[in-house]
């Protein structure tokens, strides 16, 4: 015991004159100091990997997220009315259960023209449902309502629906689908979203340069 | 006998002499308290940290069972509902004892407040238990997607589109939020590790901290009106009062703790077996889109917030708001660490707790029954009450079905049925003219769609002359008096006054 009171460091050698404080900093006391800069560093390069797993999800590419995926026949789609159809994620992960499904209003403009809302009301998300007689999306949420072309019609959604791009492939008619749709991941939407929270802003954001603000 | 005793005293001072803990933590439950701490008021604490014991117990026990994966954690809840012994009466001691948890911590933080306990020497103890508060929630909402059905789905929807609004960094905010691009197993995973691995143990590891500042610093004093705290003599004072009044903790002051703890324990093992567990819902399937999500109770009060923030500064007041709120909690002792203690003596404090706790209660009473959302079935479910067809014209009785049919009831009442969104229609044609009508409802405005591509002529005709006449109890119809003006005035144009200058006859 009286050996390791001997070393510096230890509160019985506050007393000591100062060379013998000198005399303290001894090879042990650099090789702590050195010791625990090792640490600093070995922690600091462990750290790129933790953190770089712990981010994963959020470091993917926007380009990479979602593919085209057909949802339907188009002989499924009357001219003139709003189904709900359904696929399951292109993204989808094995072990996603039914979340991997995903619900979609097709509206069926003319023969060649549709328009392929995400259930996703743009205020916070909940599904919105369709009313034919009425022509609305209303959301059961907060009450946001939209008319049948997708656009706000009232309530707190601050643009119109989310929009999927589609194209028609032979019978069937195929979207772009990836990310859930919320306002900062419309990456798999149309390029031209709903905006009409008042009239002078719907008409700036018809545009296409004020469209790509909206892809954040 | 004695042999036994001085055995026991034997094995007492071996296991003592080795483990060292048994005398410290006696001497800390024993230490001397003021007498006047021994007070109802001061048991809430205790209770918050019983009850966290009782949900890390009830966690442990469920997870014996549950499934965090998104294919099968809904199905194991139903097999703890339904097959395995007991399972629902864990799923409800554990789902009440989550809303009695936050309860508790609420009122012990009001409690706290009220009585300027924050104040010097304790600023760090209630900086911490705001920290205890927020990890509270965050277990709160955690746990409800734990529950991983339809509420749970949206509830990460709501929760994934809040984070969209974060401006530059929204998209990988939501992307780390949900653990890829959809809602999926990989959400869950994250939700379970955050719920039964890091929260609990920050939770575990900060309510460590905040007993040991308690024992560190004693319970705090009752205030009395005029008693300052001030940091040079505060902690001299309360020595001394110790040294004066001093009780041990335990059992003088601690029996009316375990007293407090043993009722809500049994308050919530009645609620537990007699409401039982809560849900699940219906699977958490996003093309089942007839749902109706609803948060858990804790959280109604933000969910009816949502839906009266003016759309123009909802992203601000979302993402600024809840900083600002916490900021000021946290900032509460740095800034007012010394003075009155006193509720009497705080005017502001009463007022503050009083108007937060009214605001919080309004808006979660709002959101059990959401006045603001439409029924989505009242236009096929909530009939026209009869006398409203009674000696009706055809027309307005076609009127009544385009009513019905276009979903106006989905937001409009008639006796009280029907969605409160809009304003109860059995009294409207006292209040609007035919024109305001008609104007309103193939317009809009007001928060209203505009029907005007909904309805065809014949069919605004009759919804026009039907809602004519719902005039309360015979009232005449609403009349717009600028009619009665414009027509003086062409009467008076057809016939001017002899004392008017003949403008128009020259």
């Amino acid at each position: 015991m009286s050996e390791l009171l001997e070393h510096p460091g230890e509160p019985s050698n506050n007393d000591l004159p100062p060379e013998a404080k000198a005399a303290a900093h001894t090879r042990r006391a650099f090789l702590f100091k050195v010791s625990v800069l090792l640490n600093v560093a070995v922690g600091a390069v462990l750290a790129v990997p933790l953190v770089g797993y712990l981010l994963g999800p959020a470091m993917k590419k926007r380009s990479t997220t979602g593919s085209w995926i057909a949802i339907g026949l188009m002989s499924e789609f009357p001219v003139g009315e709003t189904r709900l159809a359904d696929f399951r994620s292109p993204v989808a992960s094995f072990d996603d259960g039914d979340t991997a499904k995903v619900a979609c209003w097709v509206r069926r403009i003319s023969e060649k023209e549709f328009q392929v809302f995400a259930v996703n009301c743009a205020h916070l998300g909940c599904p919105v449902r369709w009313f034919a007689q009425s022509k609305l999306f209303l959301c059961p949420c907060h009450g946001g309502a939209y008319y049948q072309d997708g656009s706000r019609a009232s309530g707190p959604p601050e643009r119109g629906l989310f929009e999927y791009r589609y194209k028609l492939v032979g019978d069937s008619l195929v979207i772009h689908a990836g990310d859930m749709p919320t306002l900062a991941t419309q990456a798999s939407c149309k390029e031209k979203p709903l905006v009409q929270i008042d009239p002078a802003f719907a008409k700036a954001a018809s545009t296409p340069t004020r469209s790509t603000e909206w892809q954040g | 006998m004695a042999g036994i005793k001085e055995n026991a005293a034997a094995v007492y001072e071996w296991v003592e002499h080795r483990l060292g803990l048994i005398r410290p933590l006696t001497a800390a439950a024993t230490h001397p308290t003021p007498a006047s701490n021994a007070s109802w008021w001061y048991v809430f604490g205790s209770a918050a940290t019983v009850l966290l014991i009782m949900q890390v117990v009830t966690g442990i026990l469920l997870a014996l069972v549950y499934s965090p994966s998104a294919n099968e954690a809904w199905s194991s809840l139903g097999i703890l509902n339904h097959n395995v012994p007991l399972g629902w009466y864990l799923r409800a001691l554990h789902g009440w004892g989550s809303d009695f948890m936050i309860a508790i911590v609420l009122i012990h933080m009001a409690q706290v407040f009220l009585f300027g306990a924050y104040k010097f020497p304790r600023e760090l103890t209630w900086i911490v238990g705001v920290g205890l508060l927020l990890l509270t929630l965050g277990m709160a909402f955690t746990g409800q997607v734990m529950r991983f059905d339809q509420d749970a789905y949206w509830g990460l929807g709501i929760g994934a589109s809040i984070m969209s609004r974060v401006p530059l960094i929204g998209a990988p905010l939501v992307h780390l939020l949900l653990g890829g691009p959809i809602i999926g197993g990989a959400t869950l995973s994250r939700f379970f590790t955050l719920h039964v691995f890091v929260i609990p143990g920050l939770l575990l590891a900060g309510v460590g901290v905040h007993i040991w500042m308690t024992l560190l610093h004693g319970v705090s004093d009752w205030p009395m009106p005029g008693r300052l705290v001030h940091k040079s003599t505060y902690e001299r004072e309360y020595q001394e009062l110790t040294g004066k009044t001093g009780i041990p903790f335990v059992p003088d002051a601690a029996w009316k703790d375990a007293v407090f703890a043993a009722t809500i324990m049994f308050a919530l093992m009645a609620c537990a077996f007699f409401f039982g567990p809560f849900g699940p819902t219906g699977t958490p399937d996003p093309t089942i889109i007839q749902s109706v999500p609803k948060p858990d109770f804790a959280f109604l009060w933000i969910y009816a917030l949502l839906a009266f923030l003016p759309t123009n500064i909802e992203t601000p007041v979302i993402l600024v708001a809840p900083v600002l709120g916490i900021a000021a909690m946290l900032l509460l002792p740095l800034l007012a660490g010394e003075g009155e203690r006193h509720w009497a003596r705080r005017p502001v404090a009463v007022l503050m707790v009083s108007v937060i706790a009214v605001t919080l209660g309004i808006f979660t009473r709002l959101g059990t029954y959401t006045p603001w959302s439409p029924i989505m079935d009242a236009w096929t479910s909530a009939p026209i009450p009869p006398q409203y067809l009674h000696n009706r014209t055809p027309l307005e009785r076609q009127g009544a079905l385009v009513l019905q049919d276009k979903q106006c009831r989905n937001c409009h009442t008639l006796e009280g049925v029907g969605g409160q969104r809009g304003p109860a229609l059995d009294t409207i044609a006292s209040r609007m003219t035919e024109d305001q009508i008609i104007r309103q409802v193939l317009q809009g405005g007001g928060n209203m769609p505009a029907y005007g591509n909904a309805l065809n002529p014949a069919e605004t005709k009759s919804l026009i002359r039907f809602l004519m006449t719902l005039r309360g109890e015979n009232l005449a119809p609403a009349v717009d008096s600028s009619h009665a003006l414009t027509h003086a005035d062409q009467t008076q144009t057809a016939q001017p006054p002899s004392s008017a200058p003949a403008l128009k006859t020259p």
